[in-house]
């Protein structure tokens, strides 16, 4: 009984989370397929209709103004972010006396939730309240800084906001990096006379590879649910000019009683997911193998 | 306030007194499902709560604030789902009708048909109540969506009468503009750019146009030469906003009149409860006039009653649903709620001017068949397709796309929609 219970000890230990995980995650995941294959409306329905609501999906205008700006957000977010995180660490690495208290102050932010954040940045980028006011204030009459309330650029106010919600948390990932590169190679580069700047292009930066890939995952994960954030600082508007796959899900399952357009827009959503990380996966697990 | 609220809560009491389901075998008890939560709102649906008490009922109140009912919406659902219904819940319009499809929703024909519903109802508010003949929900108040506010100060000054045409409209907002104040005070949320569209279309397309539009879905009349200039009209109003509306909140926008910086605001009766709280004046200080054209857009609240196992419930159900109707309560609540009673056979001696207008417009377009329901407001259309409308109205607002694409982006998205 005792040498049983030792052998099965740990499948029995895991088993129950295995089984939530089997039934919420999956399960749910399974269902949301099914539906998108229905004609839902108010409440789920079962009967398999075919792929009417992705054809709906793809046919409806607000739905391509969702997907393109996931891509223009995703894409300006990450890019900007890794970007500046990194010249934040590599300035933060140089030894510097206060070095602790600033990088408190980069990492805070990330301590907001992303409503609070939102809120601010929508007093702060407000024509008659926040930046354009104040600046037109000083005297410079002719200053404008209108994105939040123009179609066109609002989706790049929410790129600022998210941005300087988490380029500390990208600095911080990238100075754990930069620390963990060994220095007896740095050293040996010094002496060697190499410039610090072709330390770090050739060969801090490099090692750091996999840190890139781990900062490029959390930050595309981020901005594919982003959501609160949207809500809070432009409420998807002007017009409907900052909806998000996700806000648009929300509002066909809660505010429009559309269940079904919802599941498939749900699909697409993971469906960019996966495109993300399974080649991630794929490559993680092949070099484990090796 | 105390004593006419007494008063009201014993009239009650003798109503259901004599009623046949008081009579002591069951206990009626009640779960309410609303969204009735802030100030104004929470102080009405005590009312109610009271005078259910009143009438020896046990009331176990569900509030869902947020999301402007969403949030109640998809509380509703799980409940619904899990086989474990409330007893009456606030939906309105045309969701009725989808619930009642779903074959969750009970039968309250005995209490209207004893209560006389169908005379004392207008005939197209009594519609949305009805089921495929019975009766399945009790209405609680109209709200009217086509009213202009204005700052009677800031009229005067500028020599401008209330607009009757969207003509004196447009003229008086020029104006308006050329003085330095803003012509129109204007959140920009979708809904509230698709409650300002509704107002320019019912002036334009007229009452017929209108229930062709918007509830028919008429492709030919939403294609039309007409709508296109709905939308041209649209694009004149974008130019009498400031820059800055984008994403204010309605009440901000009404605050903006009060204080003489904007003069006109359109948008439903509920603006008249933000100038009362400030202490303004109807007539004096503020006025309120029909959007240019014929007809009357409401928005009727209402309480739909859910199937319920139990003799309890079901009393509690029919009490409420009688209370609720109840020419007692229907003055109460409105007064409290800024609205106007649903039945047409309560005294107004105690309410404003505006609030006398709107019953007598009421009554009016009810006999002239202009009596029309709110789309933006979710009474005329579901939500699939009213979505789709206001999609294209607050892209087009909020862009510069042109009238002629505008009518055909909505009926593609109408037609999408279904």
């Amino acid at each position: 009984m005792t040498k049983w219970l030792e052998e099965h000890m740990p499948k029995l230990v895991l088993a129950p989370s295995f089984i939530v995980v089997l039934i919420f995650v999956y399960g749910f995941i399974a269902w949301t397929a099914w539906v998108s294959l229905t004609r839902s409306r108010l409440l789920p329905r079962y009967e398999i209709d075919g792929f009417i609501q992705y054809d709906r999906l793809f046919a409806s205008p607000r739905w391509d103004t969702a997907f393109t700006n996931l891509f223009v957000f995703g894409f300006l977010f990450i890019v900007i972010a890794m970007i500046l995180g990194l010249i934040l660490a590599i300035l933060l690495d140089q030894n510097i006396r206060t070095e602790g208290a600033i990088r408190t102050i980069y990492l805070y932010p990330m301590a907001l939730s992303m409503i609070v954040t939102g809120t601010a940045w929508k007093w702060i980028l407000n024509p008659g309240l926040g930046l354009e006011a104040t600046v037109r204030g000083w005297g410079f009459e002719d200053f404008t800084f209108n994105w939040l309330v123009d179609p066109d650029m609002a989706i790049y106010t929410v790129v600022i906001a998210a941005i300087w919600q988490s380029s500390g948390f990208v600095m911080a990932l990238f100075l754990a990096g930069l620390r963990s590169v060994d220095q007896e190679i740095i050293k040996a580069a010094q002496v060697d006379g190499i410039p610090t700047w072709r330390v770090y292009t050739a060969i801090i930066i490099p090692a750091m590879a996999p840190i890139f890939l781990s900062a490029f995952i959390v930050l595309s994960h981020l901005a594919i649910k982003s959501f609160d954030l949207v809500i809070a600082l432009t409420g998807g508007g002007p017009g409907y000019a900052t909806d998000l796959p996700a806000t648009y899900m929300y509002t066909m399952a809660f505010s429009r009683g559309d269940i079904g357009q919802a599941a498939s827009s749900a699909m697409i959503m993971m469906m960019v997911v996966f495109t993300i990380v399974v080649p991630y996966l794929y490559s993680e697990l092949r070099t484990k193998d090796d | 306030m105390t004593m006419k609220f007494l008063g009201a809560v014993s009239g009650m009491a003798i109503v259901a007194s004599t009623a046949a389901f008081a009579d002591g075998h069951a206990s009626p008890e009640a779960e309410v499902l609303h969204y009735w939560t802030s100030g104004g709102e929470a102080k009405s649906v005590a009312v109610l709560q009271e005078e259910f008490a009143a009438n020896g009922g046990t009331w176990t109140d569900m509030p869902v604030a947020g999301g402007g009912g969403d949030a109640a919406g998809t509380a509703l659902r799980a409940r619904v789902l899990a086989g474990n219904a409330p007893t009456a819940a606030q939906i309105k319009g045309p969701a009725i009708q989808e619930w009642y499809e779903e074959g969750v929703l009970a039968d309250i024909s005995a209490v209207a048909e004893a209560n006389n519903w169908s005379k004392i109802l207008p005939e197209a508010i009594a519609g949305h109540m009805q089921c495929e003949g019975t009766w399945c929900a009790a209405p609680v108040n109209v709200h009217r969506v086509d009213w202009i506010w204005a700052n009677a100060e800031v009229l005067s000054a500028n020599g401008i009468d209330m607009p009757t045409t969207w003509d004196e409209f447009n003229a008086a907002a020029t104006k308006l503009q050329a003085a330095g104040v803003i012509p129109l005070a204007h959140g920009g949320q979708a809904w509230q750019d698709a409650t300002v569209f509704e107002a320019v279309a019912l002036g334009i397309l007229g009452s017929d146009g209108f229930r062709k539009a918007f509830v028919e879905l008429d492709m030919d009349t939403l294609k039309s030469d007409d709508m296109v200039a709905v939308f041209d009209q649209m694009r004149t109003m974008r130019g009498y906003v400031d820059e800055n509306f984008s994403g204010r909140d309605w009440n901000l926008a009404t605050a903006m009149v009060m204080n003489g910086e904007a003069a006109f605001q359109i948008m439903g009766d509920w603006a008249k409860g933000e100038f009362m709280a400030a202490g303004k004046v109807p007539g004096e200080d503020f006025l309120c006039l029909s959007t240019p054209g014929e007809g009357f857009l409401y928005n009727v609240d209402s309480f739909a009653m859910f199937a319920v196992d139990g003799d309890d419930k079901q009393a509690g159900q029919a009490l409420l649903a009688e209370l609720v109707v109840g020419e007692s309560f229907q003055e109460v609540f409105n007064l409290n709620k800024g609205s106007i009673p649903v039945r047409t056979d309560v005294a107004l001696d105690n309410f404003d001017s505006c609030a006398v207008l709107s019953a007598d417009d009421m009554a009016a377009s009810n006999e002239g068949g202009s009596l029309l329901p709110s789309y933006a407001h979710g009474m005329a259309l579901r939500g699939a397709q009213a979505g789709a409308i206001t999609d294209t109205v607050t892209a087009h607002f909020n862009s510069d796309m042109s009238s002629a694409d505008a009518v055909q982006m909505l009926a593609d998205a109408i037609a999408n929609s279904m």
